[in-house]
């Protein structure tokens, strides 16, 4: 019990201290996270109405395969991009490697299958109240798309607080395209691993209090955005 | 309206966060150091490279893997310069042509730990291989890195030595397949023997009831080399800045910052004229 007393005195002290350190990992860490939740969240949201509202040979098959991407290894994913990144791999010449692009680039990746997979879900509801209204009000699908969307707003906010949810917490990935460099490409995931392998085990779960807090934070922020307006 | 508020004030908090001026790396020249993790946790390089960045203007970006990775790294072309600790590894990688003037930049040795219970009773010796054939024995635990590190490949080297072969050993040789801490935090909770640099151990801090119980052997002996890289073989790599930054390191001036990195009053690693054991 010491030592969880230990970490949640140590996390007050750091919050409260206004730690100029920690403030850094901690706009890293945001920075990367929210940068590809933001761009899965779009390619996701967009891929997820396309899904809901086309009808074309394979869509199956994509819904089935972003579906099964949800447990997508993110140290798989890491791997893969590491061997396109590395300097005399196929992307080498980029010079992305141990850069927090990179590491936007392995999030990104590892968020697009859950805001499909949830997007898709929840369009199709949509699509499937509303879809032949629009059709007979003589909207095409790709009309429909934004109304849609406009609809299933509430659902897509979820999408994209469960593709932050994958990227803030994530590790696996990120430690191996990023490289733990400290000041340019540590996290607050990737701090923690380092205070855990330095048997510092109490900063480590103070580290790991303060990104719950966060996150936290930032859904509850979410949430009162999407309760501005009382829903008619 | 106070939800609201709160939405608001957490995305101005954000996008404060996100504006706020562009740290200085951002222009700065900087070189790839690929090192391993004994040098970085133990404190070394965030010791004495704020020296060097303020001297040079060149910032080093440590990546502190084990000594296999880093090696693997820098024949990528993905780092300048290796600072690692594993004489057979090094040599293989300078016979592929990827390195070329290997410098001996630092010392210490290694240590056996163990619980203090000692069930192997090893402890105040001088001797690892006695040591090893008496865990062996005793078939204490034993945690084991198996991560190719210069530690592993070290602990690898004395099984041989002891003519025991531990991929025959029982359930009590545990092949955690991890970084010296977690093998140190996996021996601490297990109450096992394992192997450790001293740098590491001395600011380790989560030892339980571990202990040094063997220490002082000729074999256990831990020299750091910095290895450039072979230019015909890395073009890309930053060869100039990393050469600066190698014979800083061999440089008086270098060598006396690594002299005076101490953890509670102990000195972590040897410069490289200090006489050995």
């Amino acid at each position: 019990m010491s030592d969880f007393a230990a970490a949640v005195r140590l996390a007050l002290d750091m919050i409260v201290d206004f730690d100029p350190a920690l403030l850094s990992i901690v706009a890293l860490s945001l920075s990367i996270s929210l940068t590809a939740a933001i761009v899965a969240g779009a390619a996701g949201c967009l891929a997820g109405a396309v899904l809901a509202v086309y009808r074309f040979p394979g869509r199956r098959l994509l819904i089935v395969v972003a579906n099964s991407l949800l447990g997508l290894p993110p140290v798989v994913v890491g791997l893969a991009a590491y061997l396109l990144l590395t300097r005399n791999g196929p992307l080498g010449s980029w010079g992305l490697l141990f850069t927090p692009t990179a590491m936007v680039i392995v999030q990104t990746v590892l968020a697009i299958p859950i805001v499909t997979a949830i997007s898709h879900r929840a369009l199709e509801e949509v699509w499937a109240r509303y879809g032949d209204e629009f059709r007979i009000a003589g909207a095409t699908r790709l009309r429909a798309i934004p109304q849609l969307l406009l609809i299933g707003k509430a659902q897509l906010l979820t999408a994209l607080l469960s593709g932050l949810g994958r990227t803030i917490s994530e590790v696996g990935g990120i430690i191996i395209v990023g490289g733990n460099i400290a000041g340019v490409t540590r996290t607050m995931t990737t701090s923690i691993v380092l205070e855990t392998s330095k048997g510092n085990l109490p900063l480590a779960l103070a580290l790991g209090i303060i990104l719950i807090t966060i996150s936290l934070v930032l859904n509850g922020a979410a949430f009162a955005l999407s309760e501005r307006k009382p829903r008619s | 309206m106070k939800l609201k508020a709160f939405a608001f004030a957490v995305a101005a908090a954000l996008l404060a966060l996100l504006l706020a001026p562009t740290p200085s790396w951002a222009q700065q020249k900087f070189i790839v150091l690929a090192s391993t993790t004994s040098v970085d946790n133990s404190g070394l390089l965030s010791h004495i490279l704020p020296d060097f960045t303020k001297e040079t203007g060149i910032q080093v970006r440590v990546i502190a893997v084990g000594t296999g990775q880093a090696l693997d790294t820098a024949a990528r072309s993905d780092a300048d310069l290796v600072l690692v600790h594993d004489p057979d590894a090094e040599g293989k990688f300078i016979a592929a042509g990827h390195g070329v003037n290997r410098r001996e930049i630092a010392w210490n040795d290694f240590v056996i730990v163990g619980p203090q219970a000692d069930t192997a009773h090893i402890a105040g010796g001088h001797d690892a291989l006695a040591a090893f054939h008496a865990v062996w024995n005793a078939q204490a635990p034993f945690v084991s890195r198996g991560d190719k590190s210069g530690t592993d490949a070290l602990e690898k080297r004395l099984w041989k030595a002891a003519e025991l072969d531990p991929t025959k050993a029982g359930p009590w040789y545990k092949d955690i397949g991890g970084g010296m801490g977690a093998a140190l935090n996996a021996a601490s909770a297990m109450g096992a023997y394992t192997l450790t640099d001293r740098g590491t151990w001395l600011s380790f801090k989560n030892r339980g009831p571990l202990t040094i119980v063997v220490e002082g052997d000729r074999r256990l002996l831990n020299r750091y080399d910095v290895i450039e890289l072979n230019p015909e073989k890395h073009p890309t790599a930053k060869l100039g800045l990393a050469k600066k930054f190698a014979d800083w390191l061999a440089s008086p001036r270098g060598q006396a910052e690594i002299a005076g990195y101490t953890v509670a009053g102990e000195k972590l690693f040897h410069p490289e004229a200090d006489k050995k054991p």
